[in-house]
């Protein structure tokens, strides 16, 4: 997080036009949570609106640590995965009646559970940082993963824990029968939790885990131990990762060990990193853009998590404030509204890129049928269609490829020159 | 029951020194670079593929030379143009890469040779028993393994208190800063320890595919094992690997041949047995199943009592 | 009254001895300079004292509480601070937030997540009187990274102070500066300093003649000689120790 760069009274007294500028940002995400069902009707989109509210809590929770703290855990679905497997059993009453808990409360049944076992688990992990931390992280999450063949009554086994969640009491007449129902409980938990977890950030708690992240042995001679500061941050993040869990038992009714999985500790650090974990917004957008992804390209091609990959390389080595750090780049230009001007020039960038993503699709699609044995199949691309085993076909895609490539390089060159100028020359000089 | 102490002995063994092959790896580059391979599983899935591929069309003999140096290459290759650029940026930043390395290197292994196990066989020429104990036949095979192991430790060995590279090596051990002090070129030797460390995993995996199943799916239950192993072992130690290494194959091996369980235990002193519930899975499960739980368990421990580990000389 | 005593503490990093038997009283409201020559082992002793190091050996009191062993930040919350030689802070944050994080366990908030920053009026006021004190209330907003050399060690006292230590130690708090600054930092030392007890390490000997009312000799990790500035520059032993011989005729400042 950067620091408050602002000018405030110091007094507490604010009025009412200043509170609502304040808020007006999360005034206008209410608006519009509520109204996107209006606009995206469709089954898929609510469902694929559900999981992105859902996502959206989850990484936010993890960044409270990776971005904040500074602690790179690699087994953070324990808490998401475990909040959630109590969600089902105390949807399914534990064996015995139905509970009694309206479904808008059950949330807090994953919170409570990721608490308590970001409690136990906490104590162990948080006493060093750094790769001891994602050792010991990585050593849990495996640990749970292993047990759960043993308990198959809690687990589920193969298929898991399903559940109901019209059973439980109506709520002001609601069963959540219906995607729609469900996503609007969705929105509400993600925009509470979002609210809570923005908030944190501005307590004495949230200020000094950055304090921790940036400079540990300073906090120490500060009063702080850094040991204790890191503990709190980690248990106030596994109960909101368990409330993820919560809404995720509730929206799919089934509750498998794949949520506890290294692969799905791997998949939030991934939607975390590549949204960016130097602004609260990052995580959010990493969600978005994440799931998205994961149902828009898993319909085009089964490489979808391969193309992820090279995403999240991408972001490691060249972008590695992600998403959010990339449009944050551009406040300097926004400050002195300049912004317009630099898109000319992201709008010729999108040639070489062009090129560049056509000829590498070109050379994955004809390898993948390649090496199905299918050296005579044809691929059909943009409407072309090319021999597979054709080197004249590889050659092409091979050109557009490294043509894009090398184009993008000189564009892009050209292209940060203006970015600088536009962002540091005092308003009068730029040359029109 | 003896001859399944026998058999576990040998194969804990062999196991040992396969987990050491690739851990002597993983230690060295941890060690020297203070990166944090996660994908070094994944250069060992990859020895395994492209041994497979080699040993289809050249034999196996080629492929146990060709796949090792193509892994080792192309390790030396990733440190050169992809970790370099990352290295400034700390640690985390390395670790963040190598994961993100390992998942492209899954992802290609999947597309290239699909998600079926692929009938990786042992060579003809080495499909025979070579000894029998009790009644058990040993296969010559997995003595072959076990010698190919021995031989790269003792070489190893020689070249790390022999060689001035190993020397160099050593010191970077335990004092990487001051060996870059000292006006050694520090970048070229992170590259050749990176790379020889893949290739060890890539020799590995070219042995281990034909005996355990080569599957996508290889790197991923290998992986966590190995980080165990090397915390486990100590940074900063090849003798500590080396023990580690034996510690957890045949601790493994030994867990999973047993049947027992803990209600079989306790109903020998008559305590009753729990009808369903969570109970009753803790107290009928046997101990083959708890097999894989321990290794995470030692990892655990060992992180939060004694984080050196067993030998090393830095802490993580 | 003593503020902060040291008995027969030693400390040695395998076989190198670098603090022998080493015993000091520093009294209350004092300002006591620590001086000698390189490698006399004078940050080792304030590592030691403010729990970065535990001591080998030997007893350390802090307003009547025994703390060798205790961790920096227990130490801290007994009323001791120190700053660093090479500045120590949040680079990242501004020079408010660098100062807010040196107040908020001492203004009693510890690990609240429940209180909004932005309304904690006790805490943002000492902070802007803090940093008004240190001469940096222009530069409130700017990242600590970015600050002068001069304008970043005057942060390191700030964060220092903060918290409101009754003990401060001072680390070679103007080394690098330029007469100019010196004489600034000087000034500035001596207003944060008074009603508190001050413990320093320096180099330049103005500084020192100026600041303090008690000097100790640091040589070889053993106090030869504390007494009066004045008591301090004729005494033979500390002479021999700088200048490798005694001298007859007052030398001055170096």
């Amino acid at each position: 997080m950067s620091s408050e760069a602002r000018t405030e009274a110091l007094t507490s007294q604010v009025s009412t036009a200043d509170t609502v500028k304040r808020y007006s940002v999360w005034i206008a995400t209410a608006a519009i949570l509520t109204s996107l069902p209006a606009i995206l009707s469709s089954g898929t989109a609510l469902t694929t609106m559900s999981l992105m509210g859902i996502m959206i809590v989850f990484s936010l929770s993890y960044n409270m640590l990776l971005g904040q703290t500074g602690l790179l855990s690699f087994g953070h679905a324990v808490y998401y995965g475990l909040g959630g497997f109590f969600t089902v059993h105390a949807m399914n009453g534990f064996g015995g009646k139905a509970l009694a808990i309206p479904l808008p409360l059950i949330p807090f049944v994953g919170g409570v559970t990721g608490l308590m076992f970001g409690i136990i688990f906490g104590s162990v992990s948080t006493r060093r940082a750094g790769t001891s931390f994602a050792m010991i992280t990585l050593g849990l999450g495996e640990l749970v993963a292993s047990a759960s063949p043993i308990l198959p009554t809690f687990f589920g086994g193969e298929e898991g824990i399903s559940t109901n969640r019209t059973t439980l009491p109506a709520f002001f007449g609601l069963r959540f029968g219906s995607q729609l129902e469900t996503y609007y409980l969705i929105a509400a938990w993600c925009f509470v939790c979002a609210a809570l977890m923005f908030a944190f950030t501005r307590t004495p708690l949230g200020r000094m885990s950055m304090a921790v992240r940036i400079n540990p042995e300073r906090t120490e001679f500060n009063g702080y131990s850094a040991a204790m500061v890191r503990f709190f941050v980690f248990c106030v993040s596994s109960f909101f990762a368990g409330v993820a869990g919560s809404l995720a038992a509730v929206n799919f009714e089934l509750m498998t060990v794949a949520s506890i999985s290294a692969r799905q500790s791997g998949t939030v650090l991934l939607m975390t990193f590549v949204g960016g974990v130097e602004h609260f917004i990052g995580p959010i957008l990493g969600a978005i853009l994440v799931v998205f992804l994961q149902s828009f390209l898993s319909d085009l091609t089964d490489a979808w998590m391969l193309y992820f990959g090279l995403l999240f390389v991408a972001v490691v080595v060249f972008a590695p404030g992600g998403l959010a750090g990339l449009i944050m780049l551009h406040a300097p230009l926004v400050r002195r509204s300049r912004l317009h001007r630099i898109i000319p020039y992201y709008a010729v960038m999108l040639l070489p890129i062009a090129l560049g993503l056509v000829g590498a699709a070109g050379l994955v699609g004809m390898a993948r049928i390649l090496w199905a044995n299918n050296s005579n199949a044809t691929v059909h691309f943009l409407g072309v269609e090319c021999h597979a085993g054709n080197p004249l076909a590889w050659g092409a895609a091979v050109l557009l490829m490294f043509a894009g490539l090398w184009l993008g390089r000189l564009w892009a060159s050209r292209v940060s020159k203006v970015f600088v100028l536009l962002g540091h020359e005092p308003p009068k000089q730029v040359g029109r | 029951m003896l001859q399944l102490a026998i058999l576990s002995t040998l194969n804990g063994i062999l196991y040992g020194m396969l987990l050491f092959l690739l851990a002597s790896g993983l230690t060295l580059i941890f060690s020297v670079m203070g990166v944090l391979n996660f994908a070094h599983a994944s250069f060992y899935m990859l020895g395994a593929y492209l041994g497979f591929q080699i040993s289809q069309l050249a034999g196996f003999w080629v492929a146990l030379v060709a796949a090792p140096l193509l892994v080792g290459g192309l390790g030396a290759a990733i440190e050169r143009w992809g970790l370099r650029a990352v290295h400034k940026r700390g640690h985390g930043a390395e670790l963040l890469f190598t994961f993100g390395l390992a998942i492209v290197i899954e992802e290609l292994v999947q597309m290239v040779w699909g998600k079926l196990p692929v009938d990786y066989r042992v060579p003809a020429a080495l499909n025979f028993h070579a000894f029998e104990v009790l009644g058990i036949t040993y296969p010559a095979f997995r003595v072959f393994m076990l010698l190919m192991a021995l031989g790269i430790f003792l070489l190893l060995f020689f070249v790390l208190t022999r060689s001035r590279l190993g020397l160099i090596i050593r010191a970077a051990l335990t004092h990487p800063e001051m060996v870059s002090m000292l006006g050694h070129d520090v970048p070229k030797v992170f590259m050749l320890v990176f790379g020889a460390g893949c290739g060890l995993a890539g020799l590995a995996g070219v042995v281990a595919g034909p005996l355990l199943v080569t599957q996508p799916s290889m790197a991923n239950t290998l992986g966590p094992i190995l980080f165990v192993v090397v915390v486990f072992g100590g940074l900063g130690s090849v003798p500590g690997a080396f023990i580690a290494s034996l510690t957890i194959g045949l601790v493994q091996t030994f867990a999973v041949s047993i049947d027992y369980s803990l209600g079989d235990a306790l109903a020998g002193i008559g305590v009753g047995r729990p009808t369903d519930g969570v109970l009753r899975d803790i107290y009928s499960v046997p101990v083959a199943q708890v097999g894989p739980l321990i290794p995470y368990l030692i990892l655990v421990l060992v992180l939060i009592f004694r984080p050196t580990g067993l030998m090393g000389a830095r802490e993580t | 009254m003593i503020a902060l005593s040291l008995r027969s503490v030693s400390k040695n990093f395998g076989a190198t001895q670098i603090i022998s038997d080493l015993s000091l009283d520093v009294r209350a409201g004092e300002r006591h300079a620590i001086i000698g020559p390189n490698g006399a082992g004078k940050s080792t002793l304030f590592n030691l004292i403010s729990g970065r190091f535990q001591a080998s050996q030997g007893r350390i009191t802090l307003l009547g509480q025994d703390i060798a062993g205790l961790k920096p930040f227990q130490i801290n919350r007994r009323g001791l601070s120190r700053s660093f030689q090479v500045t120590n802070f949040y680079s990242n944050l501004s020079v408010f937030d660098n100062l807010v994080c040196g107040f908020l366990w001492h203004a009693g908030y510890r690990y609240s997540f429940w209180h909004n920053m932005r309304r904690l009026d006790d805490v943002n006021q000492r902070t802007e009187l803090v940093m008004r004190e240190i001469g940096l209330a222009h530069r409130r907003d700017d990242e600590a990274g970015t600050l002068s050399y001069a304008e970043q060690r005057s942060l390191e006292i700030g964060i220092t102070i903060a918290g409101g230590a009754d003990v401060v130690m001072l680390d070679e708090p103007t080394a690098g500066m330029s007469r100019i600054e010196t004489a600034h930092f000087v000034a500035m030392i001596r207003k944060i300093s008074t009603g508190r007890t001050l413990i320093m390490v320096e180099h330049d000997m103005g500084v020192v003649f100026e600041l303090a009312d008690r000097i100790s000799v640091l040589v070889h990790g053993q106090i030869i000689a504390t007494d009066t500035p004045d008591n301090i520059r004729k005494n033979k032993a500390v002479q021999e120790a700088y200048l490798g011989r005694a001298v007859d005729t007052e030398d001055g400042d170096e």
